[in-house]
């Protein structure tokens, strides 16, 4: 167990790496001083922009008035709290469960919520299951225009001039 | 304890500092997360879960090209010593290792090895495909990772998303999966007070830093793991390509650094590398941020021609084999802090004067 470098008493939780000198140097600070210091310690904070984000995450459905039922996942029962607890998804269909938040966070992450990367049929799927259908991908398109995503919507453009 | 001689390389092929740039670079690595469809991710499984994400894993890698002969070791059965020699040779995660997890004695993880590639089973997604070679050479590695993947890929079905690709534990992996770093050493730019600069170029880029063992991990003897912040919304090949275009510029203004020290303060230079490298070649004890340091000075020394005799291979397995569990290993038991120092500067000394005779020789 590393000890907090400013206290020495309780448990380092935070690694803060710093240049001082030309040197760089990593101090261990418990949440206590890291707090003091102004440094946010929620889990993961100090290593992905993703403790902040998740920290903001549902957060005006705590402070309403009137509590909003939880999204839940139907398939393993998480909830959108645990996964604001976490920031770990229960299973693959919390990412439809969880709808528009969780989508929400996924573009602030990526700056994107579509992946554009390599397509996966998995095995014993004929191609034309996964196709998506021509309306989906022309309402994609229009909204891809929209939203002045463009690289996407020539991605679209070009998938749809595949399907024709 | 665990049989490295089962492993291919004993794991440490990727130390050999034969790959392109690796006097400065010493390794690349890209991983790709993967789950299975239809079965809960880490955050909800039972140990039953956790058995039977294994027990499909090891039959399809059984019909695969790329792992029909890999080795498997089962993480969950290994003394904590034997889990850090793992992570200290860079082949399993933080996770994986669960040394410092309450989790720990999470069941069904496991390690397959075979030549260059891996698969970490039950981390933090079901699979972390990984490979891992000398030098910076994304292209190769992508290659081999690729395959893998697709050959895996056909004899189970993994959590794909039609809009959001590759289906991950946290968001922040969703999409490819793809992570690549690489571990650089850029002392010239720490020297030159150029990094912060460099760090902040780099994170505008959508990159992040992190030090020798991933995320969390401290930044020590100038060694700074560069790699993809995002995985979303870009191809595998344009994270790639601009990951290796960053990297290409981040070894040209070290490049740069290390001239300008050359000559503006060539004395000062010299006297760090050697400094350093009578410090290792003498101390009768040494502790591990220390040597870690050390060993960044004469690294720098040597790429810079300045010492002779000493090859970027030895300094590689100096890195690895002055760490905690390998010096427990070599004494055969556990050792005090005290024991430990002295036994480091022991193997650092020995290893240090072979070098030097052999070069002398040839």
């Amino acid at each position: 167990m590393k000890r907090c470098s400013a206290c020495g008493e309780a448990e380092g939780v935070v690694d803060l790496t710093h240049i001082e000198g030309g040197e760089v140097k990593t101090v261990h600070l418990c949440a206590k001083c890291a707090a003091e210091k102004g440094i946010q310690t929620p889990a993961m904070t100090a290593d992905t922009p993703l403790g902040g984000l998740l920290a903001a995450l549902g957060g005006a459905a705590t402070a309403a008035a009137a509590p909003v039922p939880e999204a839940t996942c139907g398939t393993c029962g998480a909830t959108l709290r645990d996964f604001r607890e976490t920031g770990r998804v229960g299973c693959a269909s919390c990412y439809d469960a969880f709808g528009e938040p969780l989508r929400e966070l996924v573009r602030r992450l990526h700056g994107s919520a579509h992946h554009t990367g390599k397509p996966y049929r998995p095995p014993g799927v004929q191609p034309t299951d996964t196709a998506e259908p021509v309306p989906e991908l022309k309402e994609r398109l229009r909204q891809a225009i929209e939203r002045e995503q463009f690289e996407l919507a020539a991605q679209l453009r070009d998938k749809l001039k595949g399907q024709g | 304890m665990i049989d490295f001689n089962l492993l291919p390389d004993g794991g440490l092929g990727w130390l050999d500092a034969s790959g392109p740039a690796s006097h400065l670079v010493l390794s690349t690595r890209i991983r790709l997360a993967r789950n299975l469809a239809g079965t809960r991710f880490n955050a909800r499984m039972d140990r039953r879960d956790r058995d039977a994400v294994l027990g499909s894993v090891l039959a399809a890698a059984h019909r695969t090209e790329s792992l029909s002969r890999a080795v498997t070791l089962r993480i969950d059965q290994l003394e904590p010593s034997d889990r850090q020699l793992l992570l200290e040779r860079h082949l399993i995660s933080r996770e994986l290792a669960g040394i410092d997890d309450p989790t720990s004695g999470r069941n069904g993880r496991a390690l397959l090895l075979q030549e260059s590639s891996a698969v970490m089973v039950n981390e933090e997604d079901h699979l972390r495909l990984q490979v891992l070679a000398s030098g910076v050479d994304f292209g190769p590695v992508f290659r081999r990772i690729e395959r893998v993947d697709a050959e895996l890929g056909q004899q189970l079905a993994f959590a794909f998303h039609p809009d959001l690709g590759y289906l991950t534990s946290c968001p922040t992996n969703v999409g490819t999966g793809l992570r690549a770093s690489v571990l650089i050493h850029l002392p010239g730019l720490v020297l030159t007070k150029e990094i912060s600069k460099t760090l902040h170029g780099l994170t505008k880029m959508g990159l992040t830093y992190r030090g020798l063992y991933g995320e969390g991990s401290e930044v020590v003897g100038n060694f700074f793991q560069l790699s993809n912040q995002t995985t979303l919304g870009k191809t595998e090949a344009e994270l790639l390509g601009q990951l290796g275009a960053m990297v290409q510029h981040v070894i040209s203004v070290e490049e740069r650094a290390r001239q300008v020290l050359l000559q503006d303060a060539t004395t000062v230079v010299e006297d760090k590398c050697w400094r350093a490298f009578g410090l290792l070649r003498y101390a009768r004890t040494l502790g591990f941020e220390e040597t870690m340091n050390l060993l960044s000075g004469v690294r720098l020394g040597v790429s810079l021609k300045l010492i002779p005799n000493v090859g970027m291979y030895a300094l590689n397995k100096l890195l690895v084999h002055a760490q905690p569990a390998h010096l427990g290993a070599m004494a055969g038991r556990e050792l005090d802090p005290e024991e430990m120092s002295i036994r480091r500067a022991e193997f650092v000394r020995r290893t240090l004067e072979d070098e030097v005779r052999r070069g002398q020789v040839t």
